[in-house]
């Protein structure tokens, strides 16, 4: 997708224009707030299993080169072929080559991130390869031309209803029913034959086991398995930070990610993949290819953002983001939106062109209260900010704004002079109203809320005064 | 942190930039309960502000010249109390990333952040102070984030409102959720921080209550502000007003009385 990020005003201007987007984002934060808090209550063990989450992946980020060659010695040993692709654009020649070598025409795509990340769906349609997104959100957003709002539920910004009308406009036999299960039937008539007829198969990954040389993958819709089964070959990209050592640490994190994503105690399907298909396996890809993709994750190995690479992708912190509840993922103009992906695009794609995303933020600490890694999310935007700050990134009105109040809160008998005049200029322009409805330079506050009166005098000055 | 004294508690009382500017009701109300409660209250004259418009701004340097300047004028007393939960979250939790590696400025900072408290659990945990106050009103009670999720302020003004004469509480759908306010965020932000308020202003409205209270002055004079324009007749007020007795005045955003 193309990175909007360095346009946000105008992006969030858009969607607060956009009426249904809001109807579309309180429906469906509104329904995860509350199966998540449900199950996390219900979920006796949680403080200990994301204590034990966070211990596990730091001590995997501790070791990564280690765990990352047992990976690698026990995927070869499994039959599998491994990558290493430092950049999108060395990842996207590996998955083009193969799909050339294979003379690949059509692949299904399992909704992976990572892919996002590296620009899969560009990469294949230069390579003149069709692709077939099976993940029904991915669908929808595919039949629409849109880029994903949500890294969970990439269709968060449309509506059931406007789905209805994709779909009766763009499937070949749509139904004649709006609700969900008939949506579902349409959605499966159209690709049920493209998952059987397809020559290759690209999906992500959840987890990496180093162990074992396997991976995992989570979904609820069984079409990672029913991707990857039929078509010859299988490749997989995948994020290095995604390791963990073993099976059983592994189960940990799937404790942890279904109920922070969606609210539920498992997926619905949770699959091991170990190696290609096997003498004696009655199906399965003969060949099997794993992308190991860096971009930026091994700078931020030895950077504040090392907890970052903790982040197993719920997006329970967007979800508990007012700022993305109010605009949605689009807004932020970039693959990973939300708390996560403001950390995450600037470190990944550079700090110009992204000086909003760590801005755009209340500091509440919501996202960081309910990551099931603890990832201290607010304090690393907090600290990209100051970095911009080292950069001189900040621009004229707010940097000098910022250098005359520092000028005057460092000196408190002129700050004392200060505050007295603006108490006695904002109590003029209050007239004995109680309010104020427009303050110069205060617009932005002033257009839509009013600003106290205050009252005679500041408190030092009552103070001094002899008031107790 | 009960300890055993010879003397009256000696607090330090930080009035905060937003309530010394717009609303020094709410300081003097501090003084009456901190009063009341047995503290021998003092106002050290060279505050000016906690430096968090700097620090969330990415200013670090400014920041640490305004720490410095709180921690010079409050090592002396026992106690650092501040009617917000954002300052004193600022202060108690966030001044040691600023002094890391400066060590003779380390043990200061140390201890004037450990002796910092959020008024609200100040009274409650420190002085176990019981208030006596009357207000007529049913109100709903907003969680300001940084008291809520760094300071753990929740039960506290609850337990302390149960005691005031007149008062019934009503739940508040979305209390922990943020007001939209965030400091230099409302500034930066304007369009941003106006959605999210108006999704609060809509749960307060929703509720019974004619009175809405919190502990933060910047989110009250966000939520007021809204909810004033929106021509709510809703009563806003610091929780320390009340408590103080002092809420017989106008609400924050409230025509003053003839």
């Amino acid at each position: 997708m193309k990175q909007t990020s360095h346009q946000f005003a105008a992006n969030v201007a858009r969607a607060l224009a956009e009426p249904t987007l809001k109807i579309a984002l309180d429906r469906t934060t509104t329904l995860l707030r509350t199966r998540r808090a449900k199950v996390i209550d219900e979920f006796a063990e949680y403080a200990q299993a994301r204590d034990t989450a966070e211990k596990i992946k730091d001590h995997t980020l501790d070791n990564l080169g280690h765990y990352l060659r047992q990976f690698e010695e026990n995927a070869l040993a499994s039959g599998a072929r491994v990558y290493w692709a430092e950049t999108p654009a060395d990842a996207r020649k590996i998955v083009t080559d193969i799909c050339k070598s294979e003379n690949a025409k059509t692949a299904t795509r399992v909704k992976s991130m990572l892919g996002e990340e590296i620009g899969i769906a560009e990469a294949l349609t230069d390579a003149g390869v069709e692709r077939i997104e099976t993940d029904l959100a991915e669908h929808i957003i595919q039949l629409a031309g849109d880029p994903p709002s949500h890294i969970v539920m990439p269709a968060m910004h449309k509506t059931q209803e406007q789905v209805a009308e994709l779909f009766a406009q763009k499937h070949k036999e749509p139904s004649t029913e709006q609700d969900v299960t008939s949506l579902v039937g349409s959605a499966r008539r159209e690709l049920r034959s493209k998952f059987m007829n397809a020559d290759i198969s690209i999906s992500g990954a959840n987890f990496l086991i180093a162990e074992t040389g396997s991976f995992v993958t989570v979904t609820n819709e069984g079409n990672a398995e029913l991707t990857t089964t039929p078509p010859n070959t299988h490749i997989v990209t995948v994020g290095i930070e995604k390791m963990v050592p073993s099976l059983k640490h592994a189960a940990v994190f799937l404790r942890l990610l279904s109920r922070a994503a969606i609210g539920t105690e498992i997926t619905q399907y949770t699959t091991f993949f170990n190696g290609p298909k096997r003498a004696g396996d009655r199906d399965g890809p003969e060949n099997l290819h794993i992308v190991l993709v860096d971009n930026h994750r091994s700078d931020m190995l030895s950077d504040f953002l090392r907890p970052m690479l903790r982040c197993i992708r719920c997006g329970a912190c967007m979800n508990h983001c007012p700022v993305y509840a109010a605009v949605g993922g689009h807004a932020y103009g970039a693959v990973y939106p939300g708390p996560m992906g403001s950390v995450l695009t600037p470190a990944m794609t550079g700090m110009k062109g992204t000086k909003d995303l760590p801005n755009a933020c209340t500091l509440n600490g919501r996202c960081k209260e309910v990551c099931p890694v603890n990832i201290p999310l607010p304090d690393m935007l907090r600290s990209l900010r100051a970095r911009q700050f080292e950069q001189d990134m900040p621009s004229g009105m707010s940097k000098w704004g910022l250098r005359a109040w520092a000028m005057l809160a460092t000196r408190p008998a002129l700050y004392r002079l200060g505050t007295a005049a603006s108490n006695m200029a904002l109590r003029m322009m209050a007239r004995g109203r109680g309010k104020i409805t427009s303050v110069p330079l205060a617009g932005g506050w002033t257009r839509t809320r009013d600003l106290p009166q205050p009252e005679a005098g500041t408190f030092m000055q009552q103070y001094k005064n002899g008031r107790r | 942190m009960d300890i055993a004294r010879d003397h009256a508690p000696r607090v330090g009382f930080f009035v905060t930039c937003i309530v010394d500017a717009m609303r020094p009701n709410i300081g003097f109300a501090s003084l009456k309960l901190l009063k009341d409660a047995g503290c021998d209250v003092a106002v050290p004259a060279t505050q000016t502000c906690c430096g968090q418009p700097a620090y969330n701004s990415g200013d670090d340097s400014t920041t640490r010249a305004l720490a410095k300047q709180v921690i010079e004028a409050f090592e002396e007393y026992d106690y650092l109390v501040v009617p917000s939960g954002s300052c004193a979250s600022m202060i108690r939790s966030h001044y040691a990333e600023l002094f890391a590696d400066m060590p003779d400025w380390q043990a200061r900072q140390q201890a004037v952040s450990a002796k910092t408290w959020e008024i609200l659990s100040f009274l409650t945990d420190v002085m176990h102070y019981t208030p006596q106050a009357a207000y007529q009103g049913i109100a709903t009670y907003h969680d300001s984030c940084s008291g809520l999720r760094d300071l753990g302020v929740h039960d506290q003004p609850r337990a302390l409102l149960s005691k005031v004469a007149g008062l019934s509480m009503v739940p508040l759908d979305g209390n922990n959720e943020c007001c939209g306010f965030g400091g230099t965020f409302c500034v930066k932000y304007p369009e941003l921080s106006t959605a999210i308020v108006t999704d609060k202003t809509t749960k307060i409205k929703a509720t019974e209550a004619d009175t809405l209270l919190g502990g933060d002055m910047g989110c009250l004079m966000n939520m007021a502000g809204k909810l004033s324009r929106e021509g709510s007749q809703m009563r806003v007020f610091h929780t320390i007003e009340v408590l103080a007795g002092m809420a017989d005045g106008p609400g924050i955003c409230a025509p003053a009385l003839k």
